[in-house]
């Protein structure tokens, strides 16, 4: 049996991995979606149709997928950190309810209609819809990330005791609700979601474009797919440069308000100065990889960097070593790896958005197979970059629940078994592989079939393809 | 206007939040259960189909709405953890396997029509159908024993009368579904639904006064409460409402029928409520104004969910009024 502790942490962990893919897959989609769907109304162009078409099933589905794991994230709290709950809920239920109600309802409902209703409502109505489910989509990672946020830079409460518990008292909502890390938390989130999409778009795009420009296949609606890699380029373009800039930004805040995450993100030890910043690190020693210390790898970094990323601009700055807090550090070695990881991703993001853009200004873009075999490797990783974002930032703050506040060893439900724990965390094991297995069969399957042929296309835009054909000649 | 002051030292307007928001929560639960409940409904009659045509209409009756229905159960959730956190923590910690069997049951019926319009093969739609018809069959039973277990304060997992609470509640949804389907289908299909429904309303009845009958036995902590007008109006309004529907339904009335049912499932949600208060955790011994969370964020819970919850109802008579009408099998996705 494992112990409940270290049992329920694992499954929060699981559960939040697997399910941030799908809000990110939705909230990314979103503002393709939207205009797409602008696109197709107004310039009657089959291609946008199709474009609508393909990736609003690939939206459905990961919206499904996503409600499915994101009630087992709401129930987390209750069945595996009911002392958390108890604790935190007077601040920390408020936002997930009005996700409920703000959020995820409109995203809901109005899928219901994006997905069915093209025929049944009119294009107004439509369009509306598309931007109620993307509005609804970036609501609910407003309401999450106010209460994640709140976990990281708690503000606008007192402790109080009742009953036996220390429970958190709101004192004062917007503080709380528009507590300091916010803002940075949202951009980064949101601009990686988008991000990440135009990632996977650009590398699903590329394997057709290659498959018929280098190596001479004939694909169907090979337009479709030279649009999708033109747009995801344009994308990736924009916030490529912004999610690093912003990112730097980020890590400022994150020294001067988790100082101990910011350490270990750095894997520095002892107070010190003048502390270099390492691009690319290399462990000489395997007990270098499982126990980083800056000191010890080997890397090319940039002297005074990390001095200079804390403190916003002064390679001398002193920053605080992990020895000298009172508590434990979290685990050194997962967030100072993972944040190196999401950093060189953040880098090669923008490499590949400049030499892809490079190529289409120059009229080769469809010929550079290396480009092509670069984004199809790419595909995924905008969403490795995420997992890892959030690694930095959730196993960063260990050992607190709510910094400074809570530890999440207290945080577990007292009544909870070892026995329970094990047995639900082996089903969710089981049950996650299945998830995936099948979310990623499906995904494989709409984009092997590509975009629906245009003779399908619905009736009264059949009308329209040939009105736009007859006026525009194309 | 209230200023802030008094927004963290008095409740809004003086209201009795506190028993405001369990009213609220059952009314958020209700709607779960009525509108999932007909996705149950036709989920469970789904078993009674063999032609593929039929399947596919049945499928595509709650292809739209079923996303929308089941925020509600989120919303539920939410508003518990935001109104009474200790509550929350205690319910769903303790009835801690029974919780993760939900969700277990309740993700297989969210996957399995997705799954079966994947692929036309019989046995891939054969292992789907039958996913679809399992998991829309056990959530109403664990989600009936779930609410059977809160209202009596049971320290086990699974009861006598949790098991006829869950009968009681899967039995419900087939009522719901098979009226849902008569606004939904035409002919011989809709036909066959009618008996269905008619059949379930008698067996509802039924079941739901054998189950009342057993708590009232078994929880003399209850005894008291059922004496009450309330209940006592309750029970009436049930055994009047069956005998309504099934006669809607007889009469081909499918909207009178459907909105009977509607009636039904509130008449049901109210009856716990009802046998529950004044607690909101009969185990821990927490009553609704102990459980509460503290002034001021109930207030602004309560600004918030009186402005949105009625923006969220809109979105639902819009929602069925753009898909109103019998379906339509050629509507499938994008």
């Amino acid at each position: 049996m494992v112990d409940p502790v270290l049992a329920s942490r694992l499954q929060f962990a699981l559960t939040t991995i697997v399910h941030i893919i799908f809000p990110v897959m939705s909230m990314g989609l979103a503002p393709f979606l939207i205009y797409f769907t602008w696109k197709e109304i107004r310039t009657k162009q089959p291609v946008y149709e199709q474009l609508r078409r393909f990736w609003t099933r690939i939206f459905a589905v990961s919206f499904v997928v996503g409600t499915v794991t994101g009630l087992v994230l709401e129930f987390e709290f209750g069945t595996n950190f009911a002392a958390f709950s108890t604790t935190a809920g007077e601040l920390f239920g408020g936002p997930l309810a009005l996700e409920g109600m703000m959020a995820f309802m409109l995203e809901a409902t109005f899928l219901g209609i994006f997905v069915f209703g093209r025929d049944r409502v009119s294009d107004r109505l439509y369009f509306l819809s598309s931007i109620a489910v993307g509005l609804g989509t970036w609501l609910s990672a407003v309401w999450i990330l106010i209460a994640n946020s709140w976990m990281q830079t708690p503000r606008g409460f007192e402790i109080v005791v009742e009953n036996g518990n220390r429970i958190v008292k709101l004192t004062d909502p917007l503080a709380a609700y528009l507590n300091p890390r916010f803002p940075y938390m949202f951009i980064h989130m949101q601009n990686a979601a988008v991000e990440s999409v135009a990632l996977f778009m650009a590398g699903v795009a590329a394997y057709y474009v290659f498959r018929h420009h280098v190596w001479g296949y004939p694909i169907k609606h090979i337009d479709f797919w030279e649009k999708t890699l033109k747009i995801a380029l344009a994308v990736l373009l924009i916030t490529a440069p912004l999610q690093v800039i912003q990112g730097d930004e980020y890590a400022r805040h994150v020294s001067e308000t988790q100082p101990q995450k910011f350490a270990a993100m750095e894997a520095v030890w002892e107070t010190d100065s003048y502390v270099p910043e390492y691009i690319v690190a290399f462990p000489t020693d395997v007990n270098d990889l499982l126990n980083p210390r800056t000191k010890d790898l080997f890397g090319i970094g940039i002297p005074g960097g990390a001095s200079w990323l804390a403190s916003g601009g002064n390679p001398q700055a002193t920053i605080r070593g992990l020895e000298s807090f009172s508590t434990k550090a979290p685990p050194v070695a997962i967030v100072f790896w993972a944040f190196r990881i999401m950093v060189a991703l953040g880098f090669w993001f923008i490499l590949l958005a400049v030499w892809g853009v490079y190529r289409w200004w120059r009229g080769e873009l469809f010929e550079d197979d290396l480009l092509h075999k670069a984004l199809m490797a790419s595909s995924l990783l905008g969403f490795v970059a995420v997992e890892v974002g959030w690694i930095v930032t959730e196993v960063g703050r260990q050992p607190w629940v709510i910094q400074g506040v809570m530890r999440t060893s207290a945080g577990v439900s007292p009544s909870l078994t070892g026995a329970e724990a094990t047995f639900t965390l082996l089903g969710f094991v089981a049950g996650y592989i299945l998830l995936l297995s099948l979310y990623t069969y499906v995904v494989g399957r709409i984009i092997r079939a590509g975009p629906p042929p245009r003779d399908e296309l619905t009736q009264s835009d059949a009308a329209h393809i040939q009105e736009s054909e007859v006026t525009s000649g194309d | 206007m209230t200023n802030v002051e008094s927004l963290a030292t008095k409740p809004l307007f003086g209201l009795p939040l506190a028993e405001l928001w369990f009213a609220l929560l059952f009314f958020i639960f209700g709607m779960f259960l009525f509108l999932d409940g007909f996705d149950f409904g036709v989920g469970v009659l789904f078993a009674t189909r063999n032609d593929d045509h039929e399947k596919e209409q049945l499928l595509a009756a709650v292809g739209p709405f079923w996303d929308g229905n089941e925020v509600w159960l989120v919303v539920f959730g939410g508003a518990l953890f935001a109104a009474f956190p200790s509550v929350y923590a205690n319910l769903f910690s303790r009835y801690y396997l029974l919780m993760f069997a939900i969700l277990a049951a309740l993700g297989l019926r969210g996957l399995a029509p997705e799954m079966y319009e994947e692929r036309e093969d019989d046995r891939w739609r054969t292992l789907w159908g039958y996913s679809f018809v399992i998991g829309s069959t056990v959530t109403p039973f664990l989600l009936g024993l779930f609410v059977m277990n809160w209202l009596v304060g049971a320290t086990g997992l699974i009861t006598p009368v949790g098991v006829l609470g869950g009968v009681t509640v899967l039995v419900l949804t087939i009522v719901d579904g098979a009226a849902f389907l008569g606004l939904k289908t035409r002919g011989a299909l809709r036909d066959e639904m009618r008996d269905y429904g008619i059949r379930a309303a008698v067996g509802y009845l039924g079941i739901a006064i054998i189950t009342l009958g057993v708590i009232y036995v078994t929880e003399p902590g209850l005894r008291s409460s059922f004496r009450s007008i309330t209940v006592v109006a309750l029970v009436m309004l049930t055994a009047t409402l069956t005998g309504i529907y099934t006669v809607a339904l007889r009469r081909r009335r499918y909207y009178a029928a459907f909105a009977a049912t509607a009636t039904l499932v509130f008449g049901l949600v109210g009856l716990v409520a009802t046998l529950l208060f004044p607690f909101v955790d009969r185990t821990a011994g927490l009553t609704v104004r102990e459980a509460i969370i503290s002034t001021l964020p109930l207030n602004i819970m309560s600004i918030m969910a009186s402005v949105l919850l009625p923006i969220v109802l809109g979105y639902f008579v819009m929602l069925y009024s753009a898909f109103s009408g019998p379906v339509d099998t050629e509507e499938t996705y994008g």
